[in-house]
C-alpha cells in the first residue's frame, strides 16, 4: 500500500520563522511539466519592511560573535546542507528542470562556498587590514567592520549555488542579510531556509523572502535601513533601476561585471574599513 | 600694541611668479577653455589672483580623449617601476617648491601659512613618494593576480584643501597606471594650475595629467556622464555625491565619495585634559573647520563640561585670527562669501534654536570673508547645529553621563567619516573605538593625516578610502588569471 505523499508548505523566512506573507497573497509553482508542485508565499512590501527591522536587531549580535563562533555557524550551515543533499538535488532537478548531474553540481557547489567562507571569518581582517607605518609617534591600525544590513537580490537566471554563495558571503563579515528570490529558485531557497533555521545561525541574521523580486527589490533598495545592495544577479534594467535608488542613501552596491565576481571582491564591498589612531608616548 | 602682541610676520609673496591668466591643461599643452573665464581671488583681501579660463562640455571630451590616448599608448606601455621614477621625481620638485606652492594656496584658499607651510604641502610631497613606491608592486595590492588599471580617472576635488586633495587623487591613479582628468574647485584651482608646471618639470608623457578648471554643473557633470571615463573619484558635498552616484548607476564606471561629515569629539573625565583642549581646538578650528572630518560635535562627559568649555574658552582666546599669510596666524579667511553666508546663516539657527552661543571677541580685517571661533553650549541632539555639516569654525557642545549614551549620541547621524575619544583608559578607548560608526577614528589626538593611512567614511559619508593599500585598490582591477 502506498502512503501519501505529505507535501510541503513553503513560507518566508524572516526573523528566525516561517510566516506566510502578510498580504496572504501566493503563487503556484510548477515543474518544467507544468504540474503543480507547491505554492510560495507572495511577500509583499510589508515583509520586506519587517524583514529589515529582524536583520537589523540580528546584525549587531551577529557581528559582535567572535570570528572564531562566526566561523564554526557557517561550517555548520555546510554540515546540514550537506546531511541534506539529496532533497537539495531532488527539489532544484524538479523545480527548474536540470539534469540530476547538474543539480547535484549546484549542491556541490554551494557547500564548498559555505566551507570555504567558514574559514574566511578570521582571516579577513588580516588580509584586509592591518598596521600603517605612519610619519609619527602614533599606533595605527585599520580593520575592516560590517557594513551592517545588506539586500541580495536574486536574478531570474541565478541557480541555488549563486544564491548561497552570496549570502554566506555577506554574513561571513558579520553583516546580516535580505534576500529576495524569484520563483525559479524559491523552493530551494526556502528549503534552505530551513537549514539555516537548524544550523545556530542567530535569528533574523538572514531573511529571505520569496516572490516578484522586480516589485520588492526597489523597495528595498530605497529603504533608508539597508547599507547594501548585492546585484550582482539581477537583471541590468532592474539593477540600474535598484542602484539609482540606492544612490540617494549612498548605499554601497555589488555590481555585475564583466568578469567572474571573486570571493574576495564580494567580502571588500560590504564592509567598511575603519583606521584607528592612537598616540604613543611614555607619559 | 599692547605687551604680549605680536608685530606682523608676513610671509612674502615675492616666491610667486603668476601669470595673470591661466587657460586649460590638457595633453600636454596649455589651451583656452570656452566655457567662460573667473577671476579667482584672496579670499582674506578680494584682490583678485589671476583670471581661470572654465571648461565646458567640448574641453572635457578633449581632456578625456587625451588621458585615453596616454593611457593607451606612452603611459600604458611603461613599466611599472618607470611609471614609479615619474612620481618620486614629482614628490622631489614639489618638495623643491615647497614655499611656492605654500604661498600660492595660503593666497588662494585662505588658510593660514603655518599650516600650508607646516602640513598640507609637506603632504603632497609625502602622497607621490608613497604611491611612486607601490607602482612596481601592485600584485601585492590585494585585488588578485596579474592587476591592471582601470583607465580614465575623472577626479572631482573641493577647495578646502586643493593641492592635497589634487594629491589624494592623482598619486594613487598614477601610480595603478591610470590616467586623468582632473576638475579643481572653481574657488581654487591655481595651485593644481602650477602643478601642470610641475607634471612638465618631471617630463611627464602628454595626456597622462589633464586639469581642467570648470564649474561643477558644466565640466564636473560632463566629466561624470562622460562615456570614455573609466572611473569617478569625487571629494564634496553629499548632496552632490548622491547625484553622482544616481548618474553612474548602471554603468561600468567604478566610484569613490569622500563627502561631508559631522565628527564626534568625545572627551571623558578621565581624559588628559591639557591634551584634550588642544585636541578640541585642532579638531574643530584647524583650517577655519572647512574639514568634512573636523570634529564639529563635542561630547563632553557631563561632571567635567563646566571645566572643559572654561578652559577651551581660554584656550581660543589666545588665537589670532587674520591674515593668512601672517607666520603668527592661527585661523584664516573663510575661503568664499558664499560659505561665509552658510556659516553665518546656520550659527543665527542655532541661536534660535536655544544653544548659547560665544564667539571669541576680536578684530576682523575690514575687506575679506571672516568668522570668529565660535562655540556653542547647551545644545540638544536634534538642534540644527548638530546635525547640519556647518564647514566653518562653529563647535558645538553636548553632553553625556555613561560611555553608552556617548556612543550612542556620537553615532546619531547619517554621516561616519571622523571621530575623537579622549580618555586615559585604553580598554574604554578601544571599546568606544570598536562601537563608532566612523571610518577614522582619532584616539587623544585629532585630524592626523598619513599616506600609508586609510581614510574615509561610513553611511552618507560616502564609500571607497584615500591612502594606503586601500586607496591604491580605488584604482585597480584584477587582471585575468593566466
Amino acid at each position: 500500500m502506498s502512503e501519501m505523499n505529505i507535501p510541503k508548505t513553503y513560507k518566508l523566512f524572516v526573523g528566525g520563522a516561517f510566516p506566510r506573507s502578510e498580504s496572504g497573497r501566493s503563487r503556484e509553482i510548477k515543474n518544467p511539466a507544468g504540474e503543480f508542485v507547491a505554492n510560495i508565499a507572495l511577500a509583499s512590501r510589508k515583509d520586506a519592511r519587517d524583514a529589515v527591522v529582524a536583520a537589523r536587531s540580528a546584525q549587531s549580535g551577529w557581528a559582535n560573535a567572535t570570528a572564531y563562533n562566526r566561523g564554526q555557524v557557517i561550517y555548520r550551515i555546510a554540515e546540514v546542507l550537506a546531511g541534506r543533499f539529496e532533497q537539495f538535488a531532488a527539489t532544484i532537478r524538479e523545480t527548474t528542470g536540470v539534469t540530476s548531474k547538474q543539480a547535484s553540481a549546484q549542491v556541490q557547489s554551494a557547500i564548498d562556498a559555505l566551507i570555504s567562507h567558514a574559514g574566511w571569518t578570521d582571516k579577513f581582517a588580516q588580509v584586509y587590514g592591518g598596521a600603517n607605518p605612519v610619519a609619527g609617534p602614533f599606533f595605527n591600525l585599520t580593520v575592516p567592520e560590517p557594513t551592517g544590513v545588506v539586500s541580495v537580490l536574486a536574478g531570474e537566471q541565478t541557480d541555488f549555488a549563486d544564491l548561497v554563495r552570496a549570502i554566506v558571503s555577506v554574513i561571513t563579515t558579520g553583516n546580516a542579510v535580505v534576500a529576495v528570490v524569484p520563483e525559479s529558485i524559491s523552493l530551494a531557497a526556502i528549503e534552505f531556509a530551513e537549514v539555516l533555521a537548524t544550523s545556530d545561525v542567530p535569528a533574523g541574521t538572514v531573511n529571505i523572502l520569496t516572490g516578484d523580486v522586480s516589485e520588492i527589490a526597489p523597495w528595498l533598495a530605497s529603504h533608508q535601513d539597508v547599507n547594501g545592495l548585492d546585484l550582482s544577479m539581477l537583471e541590468a534594467e532592474l539593477a540600474k533601476n535598484c542602484e539609482e535608488l540606492g544612490a540617494e542613501t549612498l548605499k554601497r552596491i555589488l555590481r555585475k561585471s564583466g568578469k567572474e565576481v571573486t570571493d574576495l571582491h564580494r567580502l571588500e564591498t560590504f564592509v567598511e574599513a575603519k583606521t584607528v589612531w592612537h598616540t604613543k608616548s611614555l607619559s | 600694541m599692547k605687551f604680549l602682541d605680536y608685530a606682523p610676520a608676513p610671509e612674502s609673496t615675492s616666491i610667486l611668479n603668476l601669470r595673470g591668466s591661466y587657460g586649460l591643461y590638457i595633453d600636454g599643452k596649455w589651451v583656452s577653455g570656452r566655457g567662460g573665464e573667473l577671476t579667482s581671488i584672496s579670499p582674506a583681501t578680494e584682490k583678485p589672483i589671476a583670471k581661470f579660463e572654465l571648461a565646458n562640455e567640448q574641453d572635457v571630451d578633449l581632456a578625456v580623449k587625451a588621458a585615453r590616448k596616454a593611457f593607451e599608448g606612452s603611459w600604458g606601455k611603461l613599466s611599472g617601476s618607470e611609471r614609479g621614477k615619474y612620481l618620486f621625481r614629482i614628490a622631489r620638485l614639489i618638495q623643491e617648491r615647497a614655499r611656492e606652492f605654500a604661498v600660492a594656496e595660503t593666497l588662494d584658499n585662505g588658510k593660514p601659512i603655518r599650516e600650508t607651510r607646516d602640513i598640507d604641502i609637506p603632504l603632497v610631497a609625502a602622497w607621490f613618494f608613497y604611491y611612486a613606491g607601490w607602482a612596481d608592486k601592485l600584485e601585492h595590492a590585494g585585488v588578485g593576480p596579474n592587476p591592471k588599471a582601470l583607465g580614465v580617472a575623472g577626479q572631482i576635488i573641493p577647495w578646502n584643501f586643493p593641492l592635497l586633495m589634487l594629491a589624494w587623487k592623482v598619486a594613487p591613479a598614477l601610480a595603478a597606471g591610470n590616467t586623468v582628468v582632473l576638475k579643481p574647485a572653481e574657488t581654487t584651482p591655481l595651485t593644481a594650475m602650477m602643478f601642470a608646471d610641475i607634471c612638465e618639470q618631471a617630463g611627464l608623457p602628454a595626456g597622462v595629467v589633464n586639469i581642467v578648471t570648470g564649474l561643477g554643473s558644466v565640466a564636473g557633470s560632463a566629466l561624470v556622464g562622460h562615456g570614455g571615463v573609466n572611473k569617478i573619484a569625487f571629494t564634496g558635498s553629499t548632496a552632490v555625491g548622491r547625484q553622482i552616484a544616481k548618474t553612474v548607476a548602471g554603468s561600468d564606471k567604478r566610484l569613490t565619495l569622500e563627502l561631508g561629515g559631522k565628527g564626534a569629539n568625545i572627551v571623558f573625565d578621565d581624559a588628559a585634559m591639557d591634551e584634550a583642549i588642544e585636541g578640541i581646538v585642532n579638531g574643530i578650528f584647524f583650517n577655519q573647520g572647512h574639514v568634512c572630518c573636523a570634529g564639529s560635535r563635542l561630547l563632553v562627559q557631563e561632571s567635567v563640561h563646566d571645566e572643559v568649555v572654561e578652559r577651551l574658552k581660554r584656550r581660543v582666546s589666545t588665537l589670532r585670527v587674520g591674515d593668512p599669510l601672517d607666520k603668527n596666524t592661527d585661523i584664516g579667511a573663510i575661503n568664499s562669501k558664499a560659505q561665509l553666508e552658510r556659516i553665518s546663516k546656520l550659527s543665527a539657527t542655532g541661536e534660535q534654536e536655544g544653544a548659547t552661543r560665544w564667539s571669541l571677541d576680536c578684530p576682523l580685517p575690514g575687506k575679506g570673508f571672516w568668522f570668529a571661533p565660535t562655540i556653542f553650549t547647551g545644545v540638544a541632539a536634534s538642534n540644527t547645529i548638530a546635525r547640519d555639516e556647518i564647514f566653518g569654525p562653529v563647535l558645538s557642545v553636548l553632553t553625556f553621563r555613561t560611555p553608552q549614551e556617548a556612543i550612542e549620541k556620537a553615532n546619531n547621524t547619517p554621516y561616519g567619516l571622523s571621530a575623537g575619544i579622549w580618555t586615559e583608559s585604553a580598554s574604554r578607548m578601544l571599546r568606544v573605538a570598536d562601537s563608532l560608526k566612523a571610518g577614522v577614528v582619532w584616539a587623544n589626538t585629532f585630524n592626523q593625516f598619513d599616506p600609508t593611512s586609510p581614510f574615509g567614511g561610513y553611511r552618507e559619508s560616502g564609500y571607497g578610502r584615500e591612502g594606503g593599500r586601500h586607496g591604491l585598490n580605488a584604482y585597480l582591477q584584477a587582471g585575468e588569471v593566466k
